[in-house]
């Protein structure tokens, strides 16, 4: 060995040089076993109820942070015992090896299983062939959260980029940017959960005759209307899921183009000027085309996040009143029904949909760096 | 003289006609803010009104006298977090959301400095697979994990199912892909010199990687670091399916929407409710503005 040749003296002799190298190697082989066990330790320690609980919080923490680096640290310790040669060959595998095995057993494992699953019965105890596809695509309930989808797509798309680009646009020419962008990014921070109480608060529903607590009631009634509730008023309550997610998603969609705008040349606005173009058609013959890629990205983006919606649908109505989406429809399918056939179909399907966008999309992000 | 006045008369001029051409602009961003920002301000604003005046009178109504001071309370606060149990929920979105974030990026960073820096086979086709997986939706892997959990119980009482542990891994595998590829696009143009010159300093791989290349990858770890951040805490889907079996480990957002399930018109407690849930990443958001945005922007792929 390299180091025990390098410091002799250091040690006094041979035998001080091998004492230790043993003393090393019991060192580097007891620290990993030992980590390991008090990561097992501490993990059944948080699951027993009748620990204290600041405790438990305190142990979680230390755990949940430190564990994962000490980890590390001794399998690289551990490493370090291998012949050289063998050395820097196994490394790579201490660094990259966590992330393979954890992608593996959370994403390649359970995808498999459940592409298998979508061939199954409901409790995945016998093959049904395509019976779960064919109940995805002919069940009256499944059709109505398919096309409740499309309407999602349609109008969360069009809305978000539209009005994000119209914003975008306007912000640049204003006094004040940055305080503007920031309140309209702000429902961006807020979780889905909480955007669908804010609106449930707005479309809350009283009975004519009492005062209407919820904004749009109230305006609605002030107009001189009868009191309505919003999210069983058929068709139109998708309608106002949809506008909580254009609520939330415009102000990213603006940031986004907003910097795109700003990468418009001025000589390019200024020649334009010059040849007698008006603020529309700068607009529309311009700005357009040039941030093209951009308006691209953030609708490829944007469609990937509605195929994906679940938390609004699940808190404002829980599919209920014709406002089913596929997400949603897949966890109920879960848990409510327990038809993992139906679940596992469903899931498959939406990995279907989103992949030609998302490989759109990466492909997008990778020339972006380059 | 003649001239200085006069160019100064156009000037103004000039300002008027620019406010003049502004002007439905003003209008326009004015209206726009004032409607995205009008439903959380009744969320707010009622959050702090006793149960009978949310009941019987709208929110608007306390613009009557603004500052009666006598028309707020923090009651709605005190009940939802110490009687509905969403200061425990809180914590557990502590427990759940730290090493949700810390995780994946220790093993994300460690991974991308191998695949940008290391030679190892299969080098190629294991990054192709890792960015391939971020096609996955995270749908795809609930039923298997769930399943996994329950076996893995079952079989030697390593309880997954509903422990933080279990949640924690999964926020980590649904993370990891972006978190990879993200960090693999910052750590790989580094310049190399400077990495070889470590190593030629007799640094080894990890010392390199702890003393050099995470200190110089901050900007990338905190972007991700954010937007996992609220990513986890904003999450339902995952708490519901990891932790919903666990009426200990209920995080804020579970909690919001049991809330909304079982207590739909008290809007006392969901207002405040709903507040407590927003208060980390408002915190957030108005902290750390700029990279937040870069954050949220980079990770918007995530599946």
């Amino acid at each position: 060995m390299a180091q025990t040749v390098k410091q002799p003296e250091k040690t006094g002799g041979v035998g001080g040089a091998i004492v230790a190298a043993v003393l090393r190697i019991a060192v580097a082989i007891l620290i990993p076993l030992l980590a390991i066990a008090i990561l097992i330790w501490s993990v059944t320690f948080m699951t027993n109820r009748d620990a204290n609980k600041a405790l438990v919080a305190i142990v979680a923490l230390i755990v949940g942070v430190g564990g994962v680096w000490v980890l590390y640290i001794a399998f690289d310790n551990l490493v370090s015992l291998l012949p050289e040669n063998l050395r820097e060959a196994v490394r790579p595998f201490v660094f990259v090896g966590p992330a393979l095995l954890i992608l593996g057993l959370y994403l390649v494992f359970p995808a498999v299983g459940t592409i298998l699953r979508s061939f199954q019965d409901a409790r995945s105890e016998e093959f049904v062939g395509l019976a779960n596809y064919q109940f995805v695509f002919t069940d009256p309930t499944m059709l109505i959260a398919l096309r409740n989808n499309v309407l999602w797509l349609v109008f969360v798309t069009s809305f978000v980029v539209g009005l994000g680009l119209i914003i975008a646009v306007m912000v640049d020419r204003l006094r004040l940017e940055a305080a503007w962008k920031a309140i309209i990014f702000l429902p961006m921070a807020i979780s889905a959960v909480g955007a669908s109480v804010i609106w449930k608060f707005v479309y809350a529903f009283k009975p004519a005759g009492q005062t209407q607590i919820g904004l749009l009631n109230a305006i609605w009634v002030a107009l001189g209307g009868d009191p309505q509730g919003w999210l069983i008023l058929q068709p139109w309550n998708n309608f106002f899921l949809i506008i909580i997610m254009i609520w939330i998603l415009v102000g990213f969609s603006m940031v986004v183009i907003s910097s795109a705008v700003k990468g418009v040349p001025g000589e390019l606005l200024e020649a334009a000027r010059i040849d007698g173009a008006n603020e529309v058609q700068i607009f529309l013959r311009v700005i357009i085309p040039y941030i093209r890629g951009t308006l691209i990205t953030i609708t490829t983006t944007v469609i990937i996040m509605v195929l994906k919606v679940f938390d609004i649908v699940f808190v404002m109505t829980s599919g209920q009143f014709n406002t089913e989406v596929i997400a949603n429809r897949m966890y109920r399918e879960m848990f409510s029904f327990r038809n993992f056939g139906h679940a596992s179909a469903i899931a498959v399907i939406l990995l279907v949909a989103v992949t030609p966008v998302m490989i759109y999309n990466i492909r997008g992000l990778q020339q972006a760096r380059r | 003289m003649s001239v200085t006045i006069q160019t100064k008369e156009s000037a103004s001029r000039d300002g008027i006609r620019r406010f003049f051409r502004s002007a439905p602009l003003w209008i326009g961003i004015l209206v726009i803010a004032f409607i995205w920002t009008l439903p959380t301000v009744g969320l707010f604003i009622t959050s702090f009104r006793p149960e009978d005046d949310i009941n019987n009178s709208g929110w608007w109504t306390v613009f009557q006298h603004p500052f009666d001071f006598t028309q707020y309370t923090l009651e709605n606060y005190d009940r939802v977090i110490n009687t509905s149990g969403m200061g425990a929920a809180f914590v557990n979105s502590l427990l759940v959301t730290i090493p949700a974030v810390v995780i994946p990026i220790t093993i994300a960073a460690f991974a991308a400095y191998a695949f940008a820096w290391l030679q190892f086979p299969g080098r190629t086709f294991f990054f192709v697979l890792v960015v391939g997986l971020m096609v996955v939706p995270l749908q795809m892997s609930l039923i298997p994990l769930l399943k996994l959990y329950v076996d893995l119980g079952n079989a030697t009482g390593v309880e997954l199912n509903g422990s933080l542990l279990g949640v924690w891994l999964a926020h980590t595998g649904f993370g990891l892909p972006l978190a990879i590829f993200l960090l693999f696009g910052y750590i790989s143009s580094l310049p190399g010199e400077i990495i070889e010159s470590a190593y030629v300093d007799g640094a080894s791989p990890l010392t390199t990687f702890t003393r050099l290349v995470l200190p110089l990858s901050v900007p990338v770890i905190a972007a991700f670091a954010i937007f996992q951040f609220l990513w986890v805490w904003n999450d339902l889907l995952v708490a519901l399916v990891f932790l919903g079996t666990n009426p200990d480990r209920v995080v804020l957002t579970a909690k919001l929407s049991a809330l909304v399930g079982e207590r739909g018109q008290d809007w006392f407690l969901l207002t405040a409710g709903a507040f407590v849930t927003m208060i980390v990443p408002l915190i957030v958001f108005f902290s750390l503005q700029r990279y937040f945005v870069r954050g949220l922007t980079a990770g918007s792929v995530k599946g």
